[in-house]
């Protein structure tokens, strides 16, 4: 049981006391096989050891190649909904925050916003709701899934958490994955931070890849959300948890994403800030760690970092998002979820792959295939 | 000198995968600059609606395209993108890949034998990806394959022939051609698995992730050339000692 692994973790985490020496993490580096110990130790490294960090990118760089080839999957984000009825201290879609004007897709809307994305060349499409299930309910979300499958090869859904059954009844409309974030793997901060709504229930929302995956979903992408407790603790405990699941579900693709806490709304600010160094640290760490794990990067990059992440383990990266509900082909002045970063069109972001040596990928899945 | 494999004449022992190619765009001149003639195709890959490039406007005519069913978790699985495959290529190449282990992307060689038996029967040319296991490519032989493919070392990795005693008795033993999949880094190894008397040789991440992709592929194709070249000559076989220019025996044959 995850539960069991993350205690286990926990005991790793707490008898790493001293930093390790610079030759330990050095022989970590060129090891073939990473035990959750080294793992640990690379994260908690010094930020000032650019040596080091430059070790782990060419390892990390070689690995990813090797693995992934020169290529990088682009998939675009759609916003279905922003009512929500969780008290999340962080998001700036929460009720907690500065009250606006909700806005929810219609069928036509929903439509209307996929087809200009269609245009864009995308076949890869996340769709996200607030987590609010009457508004935006599993028939909702199963119905905007049957209208993305019209359009798209590839759909992957960040939404509340749901029962195995209703994660059956979405895969049965097209979906083909699941991108659910634990935010924080520290119970009591979890606690602390979720006020009320359905999203305090830490089990529940734990096992929910775990459902997803008995459901059928073939495509899991976990991660925390880095800031929010102690960043080395929850990035170690999210790749553990990813380690757990690849051990325990080799079938599944499982992708592993790193999103820092961004301005939102008036949302609170990172506690325990990741800045660059150490969020590059902690995307090399896991590559190292589980070398064939993918690795989403969002706009909530800016376009420097996540130009400079190809070829350092970054395996999907969104293009021309917006963060609003709607914000493609109809109104574009809402507040967003997060503020984005890179502000740049898919031309643009297909251009700079192709200059750096990539080829830009949209499809991932053939429809029908899977 | 042509071979006849899968029910085609080829000239060239090289077979190339597109996967992890930073472009399709460098297929032909690598194609032509390296004399390839087949080439992988992944089916989860193939867009014919993509507005971006697509790979099967980069693949010359003369070429085979060997669909590939990378993703695939069962038998049943990769019968439906065989199926699949061949409607969207046109092409009845179909290389059977069933990985259910992600971390090491390791072959189930269980799945892929009950799928190489169904798409046999439907016609398929069928070239199953395998962990080097002799009976498994007897049981293969058997089905109908048209090859088998057995690795090198474990996808990606470049370690080059790590079971060369595994490989050697499937080269030995079975009728259908032996094409070495998976582990080839570099042409040495190209040209090791040659000497060992495999039939051909597939490579893609050794090419693709090179700095110069072409130029790589023309170095692998070299290899496979020369390896090739020296099995049907037959190996000089290595020898512990060096031989003496006296025989240390002579004083028996009376010859000092």
């Amino acid at each position: 049981m995850i539960q069991q692994e993350l205690r286990d973790a926990e005991a790793i985490f707490q008898s790493h006391r001293t930093p390790a020496t610079r030759e330990e993490l050095m022989t970590i580096v060129s090891k073939d096989f990473l035990n959750r110990m080294d793992y640990l130790k690379l994260l908690a490294a010094d930020d000032d050891d650019m040596e080091l960090l430059e070790r782990m990118a060419r390892r990390a760089h070689d690995l990813t190649e090797r693995y992934f080839g020169k290529v990088v999957l682009l998939y675009v984000p759609l916003y279905l909904s922003d009512f929500c009825t969780n008290g999340c201290t962080y998001c700036g879609y929460s009720t907690v925050n500065e009250p606006y004007k909700r806005k929810k897709l219609e069928t036509e809307e929903i439509r209307g916003e996929m087809a200009a994305l269609k245009k864009n060349g995308f076949d890869s499409i996340l769709l996200l709701t607030g987590g609010d299930r009457k508004r935006s309910s599993v028939q909702y979300i199963a119905d905007a899934v049957r209208i993305a499958s019209e359009f798209f090869s590839e759909i992957i859904l960040e939404i509340y958490a749901l029962t195995q059954k209703e994660y059956r009844i979405v895969l049965e409309a097209g979906a083909s994955g699941l991108t659910i974030y634990q935010e924080t793997y520290d119970r009591e901060l979890y606690d602390k931070v979720h006020l009320y709504g359905e999203k305090k229930n830490y089990d529940y929302r734990l096992e929910a890849p775990e459902r997803a995956i008995a459901a059928g979903l073939k495509h899991i992408n976990i991660g925390a959300l880095l800031g929010l407790g102690g960043a080395v603790r929850d990035m170690f405990m999210a790749g553990v948890h990813g380690d757990y699941l690849q051990r325990k579900y080799p079938e599944v693709e499982l992708c592993l994403s790193y999103p820092r806490i961004r301005p939102a709304g008036s949302a609170s600010g990172p506690a325990d800030p990741v800045n660059d160094v150490r969020f590059v640290r902690f995307i090399l760490a896991t590559r190292l760690f589980l070398p064939r794990v993918g690795v989403s990067i969002s706009t909530r990059e800016n376009a420097s970092i996540r130009d400079h992440l190809v070829g350092l383990g970054m395996t999907r990266m969104s293009a021309g998002s917006r963060t609003t509900v709607g914000g493609y082909a109809t109104d574009c002045s809402r507040p967003g979820q997060f503020a984005i970063d890179d502000e740049r069109g898919v031309n643009q972001i297909v251009d700079m792959l192709r200059n750096r040596g990539y080829r830009p990928e949209f499809t991932n899945w053939v429809r029908g295939i899977a | 000198m042509t071979y006849q494999i899968g029910g085609r004449d080829l000239r060239s022992r090289f077979f190339i995968g597109s996967g992890k190619l930073p472009s399709y765009r460098i297929i032909p001149e690598m194609v032509e600059k390296a004399g390839v003639e087949v080439i992988t195709v992944a089916v989860r890959r193939i867009n014919p609606e993509t507005k971006q490039e697509n790979i099967m406007d980069c693949i010359p005519d003369h070429c085979v395209i060997m669909v590939n069913t990378s993703g695939a978790r069962n038998a049943g699985e990769a019968v439906r993108i065989a199926r699949i495959g061949r409607e969207l290529t046109g092409s009845d190449w179909i290389k059977i890949e069933v990985e259910t282990d992600a971390k090491y992307l390791l072959p189930d060689n269980e799945e892929t034998l009950k799928a190489t038996e169904i798409l046999v029967g439907e016609g398929f040319r069928v070239f199953p990806y395998i962990s080097p296991d002799l009976v498994m490519a007897k049981k293969l032989e058997k089905a109908g394959a048209a090859a088998v493919m057995p690795l090198a070392a474990p996808i990606g990795t470049n370690k080059g022939i790590t079971c060369a005693a595994l490989l050697k008795p499937i080269i030995n033993e079975i009728e259908i051609p032996v094409i070495i999949d998976a582990g080839i880094g570099r042409p040495s190894h190209a040209a090791e698995a040659m000497e060992l008397g495999a039939d051909a040789v597939l490579a893609n991440t050794a090419i693709a992730t090179s700095p110069d992709p072409v130029t790589m592929a023309v170095a692998m194709a070299k290899a496979v050339e020369a390896g090739r070249m020296a099995f049907e000559m037959g190996l000089l076989v290595e020898k512990e000692f060096a031989d003496a220019s006296s025989p240390l025996t002579g004083f028996l044959r009376r010859i000092e």
